[in-house]
């Protein structure tokens, strides 16, 4: 099965970390991207721009409203996503648990919907 | 003639099915990969046994008769519906292929994995519970809503979304590796103590106890026991029977609250406290003693001291201790100040109780008030124990214990 791994994490406190924490982060990042393509569950992957950075999108009655930022404020932002193949929901647990994110912020696991082609 | 022998067999169907069931249907949701067709599943053999049975004979293993009669049923059922086309023929042969050699081990491996799949902690805990109780003891959806005073529908509603969550988000249907079993078996004792409470301080309503909501959680307990002995599993089965030992003794014929020290001991039952003491003794023994095992440590003193004054309040007071290092909570904190105010005097005790409520995390929680005005009024301090009982009692839902609470007011007012 496919799962989304959405990586949430609290911008600001991530943005006051010195220099070299916020590179040992990153290479954490990259070893644990590795790994998960050497085991073969990595299917993509993106880190996304701050959430200042984000616009909202709604259609009605014919009529597009832009508005910014994100809908809630929180106190965790999205910031980046794994999209992974695990056996299960357990497997996937035990993947997004490996994410650097998962000691600071949230990952949020959701099966990604199938559909078999026709 | 005949009808002797149809009663006979419907007996024992009957029998069979109350004791094998449960077993039946965790091996069916195995080989099928899907609750509500393993239950489709389950009745659908049953009924064949009714029919059959009185003709066939009762067959040597009536168990793996069923088990194999329902799989049969259940390809019938796929291949009947449009839920299987051409394309899906492949999953439908997995199934035919499925068929094991089945062992006692294996069948046991099966109500394990039911009982961790149904407490998976990606389902709610309210899931987590309504799953336990009608998959794994049985019980009816209804049966279920009444003892939680949750309408029917809502609890169906609750269960139908658990299984399709179990089914879309990718629940496995496996007993957790040995690096998850400690998180895993922690959400499973949860979900049985929850069970326990539900049935052992009733949150709301009029009775104080609903008994049979308990006696699910000492099967399942029991069960869990048998199937996987952690020291966690045996510490709260102990803690369950040790509660459930001392329930006559908690209330009046009227259904009023009966404090610890005035209670008649001999009332407790004595089988249920060896049974839990001896328990108890076992999970301590393993020298990985969590929570379970030593809240069933403090009970167990309680259930063996013949009062409240010769009780072993030092001990008392240790294991509280350790509690508070395996597990901090201000709960517990207020626990802990009880024993000490038992051990070294209600001054002692109240100063600690002060202390906690000060943090301000117990300060809607009715327990911590009401300790507060028993230690006042021990102390002769009658204004500040009414002000504590009546705070007491704008937090207090059950019924009977607002009756003791309005009798100790009264008390205390003849006195001012």
């Amino acid at each position: 099965m496919k799962y989304l791994c959405l990586i949430y994490d609290n911008e600001s406190e991530w943005l006051k970390f010195p220099k070299e924490v916020q590179d040992k982060y990153m290479g954490e990042y990259t070893a644990f991207g590795d790994s998960i393509k050497k085991s073969g569950q990595y299917v993509g992957a993106n880190q996304l721009q701050p959430s200042h950075t984000a616009t909202v999108v709604r259609a009605r009655n014919g009529k597009v409203s832009t508005t910014d930022g994100p809908f809630v404020e929180t106190k965790e932002q999205l910031g980046g996503y794994y999209l992974i193949d695990a056996k299960d929901l357990n497997d996937a647990i035990q993947v997004a648990s490996r994410i650097p994110s998962a000691r600071f912020g949230a990952i949020e696991v959701r099966p990604v919907v199938e559909r078999t082609s026709a | 003639m005949q009808n002797d022998v149809e009663a006979h067999v419907r007996d024992k169907v009957d029998a069979i099915y109350r004791s094998d069931s449960r077993r039946v249907l965790a091996t069916l949701i195995r080989l099928l990969g899907d609750f509500d067709l393993a239950e489709e599943a389950l009745h659908d053999a049953f009924a064949a046994a009714v029919e059959r049975w009185p003709e066939d004979g009762v067959p040597r293993n009536p168990r793996t008769w069923l088990v194999s009669t329902g799989r049969f049923k259940a390809i019938d059922r796929l291949r009947r519906s449009s839920r299987f086309d051409s394309a899906d023929g492949a999953a439908l042969e997995r199934f035919v292929q499925d068929e094991d050699p089945e062992t006692d081990d294996g069948v046991e491996d099966d109500r394990l994995r039911l009982i961790f799949t149904c407490c998976h902690p990606a389902l709610s805990a309210d899931a987590q519970i309504a799953l336990t109780l009608r998959e794994v003891c049985g019980l009816t959806t209804e049966e279920v809503a009444r003892a939680f005073l949750t309408p029917a529908p809502t609890l169906a509603q609750r269960i139908v979304r658990a299984k399709s969550k179990i089914r879309d988000a990718g629940i496995p249907y496996e007993i957790p590796s040995l690096s998850d079993l400690p998180d895993r078996l922690d959400s499973v004792l949860h979900v049985i103590y929850l069970v326990f409470n539900e049935g052992y301080l009733a949150s709301a309503g009029p009775e104080l106890t609903r008994e049979s909501l308990s006696a699910e959680a000492i099967r399942l307990g029991r069960l869990l026991v048998e199937l996987l002995p952690e020291p966690e599993a045996i510490g709260l089965l102990a803690l369950m029977l040790l509660h459930e030992a001392r329930r006559v003794g908690r209330t009046s014929s009227l259904g009023d609250v009966i404090l610890l020290e005035d209670q008649d001991r001999s009332l407790w039952n004595r089988e249920e406290i060896h049974e839990g003491v001896t328990l108890v003794e076992r999970a301590l023994t393993s020298r990985r003693i969590g929570p379970y095992s030593l809240q069933a440590a403090i009970a167990a003193v309680h259930a063996e001291a013949p009062d409240t004054a010769s009780t072993d309040w030092a001990q008392i007071v240790a294991l509280y201790d350790l509690l508070l290092k395996a597990e901090p909570s201000a709960v517990i904190e207020l626990n802990r100040a009880a024993a000490i105010a038992m051990r070294d005097g209600p001054a002692a005790g109240l100063k600690l109780i002060d202390k906690i409520l000060a943090m301000g995390d117990l300060e809607d929680y009715y327990p911590a008030h009401a300790a507060r005005g028993e230690l006042c009024r021990r102390l002769g301090r009658v204004g500040d124990a009414m002000a504590a009982y009546k705070r007491t009692l704008e937090l207090v839902t059950q019924e009977p214990e607002r009756r003791f609470l309005e009798r100790r007011l009264m008390e205390l007012d003849s006195r001012r």
